[in-house]
C-alpha cells in the first residue's frame, strides 16, 4: 500500500512546493526557504553521519566556509548563482583536505574533532579583518528588484538546492558507494576485509556532506545580505540538522525532509505560542520522540502502533 | 601444483612481543592446509598480516607472483585472498542477502547492488542458507553465522581463503556439515588455510598441516606425521609429558 502511494504523494508535495509562493505571503514564504534550506542541511548530514555512522560537526564550518567564499566573490563583482557555485567548490574542496586528517578518528574522537574546525575558522575569518571584515561582518551587494519577487527568486532557488540534494540521496542511497557506506556504518573492519575502500569511501561522504552545505551558506548569505562570523560559523548549523536527521529517520532518504519539516514546525509553534520557554519544551519533545521513535518518524510502522494501540485497548480490558 | 602464496622469512612484532619469528612456507592450487598451535602461538596474527591488516615487520608474502606485503587489506581482499573472523563480523543491520552481496559488489565480480544480489543468492544456497536470505544477520544461530561468514568470502571469488576458527563453538555434526563445504570448495580448486585448536577437524580435513608455536612454525608435515612429531607435542602437552612419551616409546 505505502509503496503504491509513494509516488502520489510525491507528485503532490512537489506541486504544493512549486505553487506554493502563488499561495502564501512573505511570511510563509520565508518559513518555506527556511525549512528547505534546513532539508539541505539535514540530506547533507546524512550522508556522513546517517548511511556512514560518523557524527560529523563540522556542518555549521562548511556553511560559514560557504558563506564566505560567495560573499567575498559577489562582493568582488562575481554573479549571484555563480557565487553560490563557488561556496559548493571551497568547502567541498575543504572537506577533502579535512577528512584525509579527520576521517582517521572514529567515534567520539572524530565528533569532538569535527566540532572544533568551525571555532578554528570562526577565529580565523575574525582575525583576517582586511579579507573578511572581522568581526564587524560582511554586506553583500543588495539585488535591485521587488522584495516579493526577491523572496520567490529565494525560494525556488532554495527549492532548486534541496531537490538536487534528494536526488543525490536517491542515486548515492541506489550505488555501490551508498552499499559501501552502509557497511562501514556497520562494521568499518569488515567493510574493509570485504574489499570496500574505506577510506575513499568515507571522504566522498563527508565530502557529500559539504558540497550542498557550501553552496547553501552562499546562498544564506546573499539571502540575508549580511553575514558576521558568529551568525555563519554557529554551533546550532551543526546540532539543529543532526537533531532532524535523528527525528526523521538517519540512514534513510527522506528521514531529513521530514525532520527538518517536523523540527521547524514545531519550533515555529512553540514560539508563538510559549516565547519564555520555548526552547526547553521543544527539547523537551525531541528527546521524548527520539526515545520511543529510535528510527526517527519515517521510521514508524503502523504495524508497531497498531500493536501498541492493542496492548493499551487489552489493558483496558483487564 | 602450482604455488599460490609463498611467504618468506616474515616477522611482525608488537613492541617487545615478537608475534610471527622468521615464517616461510609456500601454499599450492587447491590444496587444504590446516593452521594450527597452542593459544597466542601467532596464528590469527600470521593471517592478519597476510591479509594486511597488519603490516609486517619483515619480510615478504608473494601472491600469485605479486609481492602483496604493504598493499592496503582492501586491495588484497580484491586480488583474491579471503578470510573469515573467529568471531564473526556481520553486518547486524542487514539482511542475510546484502550481507553477501556486499562481498560480490566490492571484491567479487558484480557491477551494480542488484547483480550482487543475485550473485549472493546463489553463493547462500551453497552454504544451505537460502531459506534464511531476508532475514536479519543479528538473528541467525552461532552455525548459521558461521556460515553466512563462509558465503561472504565465497562471494569475494577467493582462490585462498582463510578461514579463522569457523568450527569453534559447533556441535559435531554442524562440523561435519562444515568440513563438507571446506572440501567441496577445495574442490572448486580454491586454495584453503584451517586455522584451528581442535585437532580433530584439522587432522581429518588437511593434506598439510602448519603448526605455530610462540611465532615460530615449528612443523610443516602431513597430519600423520605431525601427530608424532616431538616439539609438536611439547608444544601442547609439554615437555615432561613429550619426554615421557618419547621413553614410553
Amino acid at each position: 500500500m505505502k509503496r503504491a502511494f509513494a509516488p502520489l504523494l510525491m507528485l503532490l508535495g512537489l506541486t504544493a512546493l512549486v505553487v506554493l509562493p502563488l499561495a502564501g505571503d512573505n511570511y510563509i514564504i520565508r518559513l518555506a526557504t527556511n525549512m528547505l534550506m534546513y532539508s539541505v542541511l539535514g540530506l547533507s548530514w546524512n550522508f556522513i553521519g546517517g548511511y556512514t555512522g560518523y557524527p560529523s560537526f563540522a556542518t555549521s564550518a562548511f556553511f560559514g566556509l560557504g558563506a564566505y567564499a560567495g560573499a567575498i566573490s559577489q562582493g568582488h563583482g562575481v554573479p549571484m548563482v555563480l557565487a553560490w557555485g563557488i561556496g559548493a567548490v571551497v568547502a567541498t574542496s575543504f572537506a577533502g583536505l579535512l577528512g584525509f586528517v579527520l576521517l582517521r578518528l572514529r567515534g567520539h574522537y572524530f565528533a569532538i574533532a569535527s566540532l572544533v574546525v568551525a571555532e578554528v575558522l570562526r577565529e580565523v575569518v575574525n582575525s583576517a579583518t582586511d579579507f573578511t571584515g572581522g568581526g564587524m561582518g560582511l554586506n553583500l551587494p543588495i539585488l535591485r528588484i521587488d522584495v516579493d519577487r526577491l523572496a520567490e527568486l529565494f525560494y525556488y532557488s532554495m527549492l532548486s538546492l534541496a531537490l538536487i540534494t534528494l536526488a543525490t540521496t536517491v542515486i548515492v542511497s541506489r550505488h555501490r558507494l551508498g552499499f559501501g557506506l552502509r557497511c562501514i556504518q556497520q562494521n568499518e573492519d569488515a567493510a574493509n576485509i570485504l574489499g570496500v575502500d574505506t577510506t575513499l569511501y568515507k571522504n566522498f561522504a563527508f565530502m557529500l556532506s559539504a558540497v550542498f552545505v557550501g553552496a547553501a551558506g552562499a546562498f544564506y548569505a546573499s539571502w540575508v545580505n549580511y553575514i558576521d562570523p558568529t551568525d555563519v560559523f554557529d554551533i546550532l548549523l551543526s546540532v539543529q540538522p543532526i537533531v532532524m536527521v535523528l527525528l526523521g529517520g538517519p540512514g534513510t532518504v527522506f528521514g531529513p525532509i521530514i525532520g527538518a519539516v517536523a523540527y521547524l514546525a514545531l519550533e515555529e509553534i512553540m514560539l508563538s505560542n510559549l516565547l519564555s520557554f520555548h526552547s526547553g519544551l521543544l527539547g523537551l519533545i525531541i528527546v521524548i520522540l527520539i526515545f520511543f521513535l529510535p528510527n526517527g518518524l519515517f521510521g514508524l510502522s503502523w504495524k508497531r502502533l497498531k500493536r501498541w494501540m492493542g496492548i493499551s485497548s487489552a489493558e483496558e480490558a483487564a | 601444483m602450482k604455488e599460490i602464496l609463498d611467504v618468506k622469512s616474515l616477522s611482525r612484532q608488537f613492541g617487545g612481543l615478537l608475534a610471527l619469528d622468521d615464517i616461510t612456507f609456500t601454499l599450492r592450487e587447491g590444496e587444504i592446509v590446516g593452521l594450527i598451535g597452542p593459544n597466542g602461538a601467532g596464528k590469527t596474527t600470521l593471517v592478519n598480516s597476510v591479509t594486511g591488516v597488519h603490516r609486517a615487520t619483515a619480510g615478504q608474502i608473494t601472491f600469485s607472483e605479486r609481492r602483496i606485503e604493504g598493499l592496503k587489506s582492501h586491495r588484497i581482499s580484491r586480488m583474491g585472498i579471503s578470510r573469515t573472523f573467529q568471531v564473526v563480523q556481520p553486518f547486524p543491520r542487514m539482511s542475510v542477502l546484502e550481507n553477501v552481496a556486499a562481498g560480490s559488489l566490492f571484491a567479487g565480480h558484480a557491477s551494480t547492488p542488484n547483480e550482487a544480489k543475485r550473485l549472493a543468492q546463489e553463493h547462500l544456497a551453497f552454504v544451505g542458507l537460502d531459506r534464511e536470505a531476508e532475514k536479519s544477520a543479528s538473528v541467525l544461530t552461532l552455525a548459521g553465522r558461521k556460515r553466512l561468514e563462509l558465503a561472504k568470502s565465497l562471494a569475494m571469488r577467493p582462490r585462498l581463503l582463510m578461514l579463522d576458527e569457523v568450527n569453534a563453538g559447533l556441535n559435531p555434526a554442524e562440523i561435519d556439515a562444515a568440513l563438507n563445504l571446506i572440501r567441496t570448495i577445495a574442490d572448486r580448486g580454491v586454495t584453503i588455510v584451517v586455522i584451528e585448536h581442535l585437532m580433530r577437524v584439522v587432522m581429518n580435513v588437511s593434506t598439510r598441516v602448519l603448526v605455530l608455536n610462540q611465532g615460530k612454525l615449528i612443523a610443516d608435515a602431513p597430519p600423520q606425521e605431525v601427530v608424532k612429531n616431538h616439539q609438536v607435542i611439547e608444544a601442547y602437552l609439554g615437555k615432561r609429558y613429550a619426554s615421557a612419551m618419547k621413553d614410553a616409546r
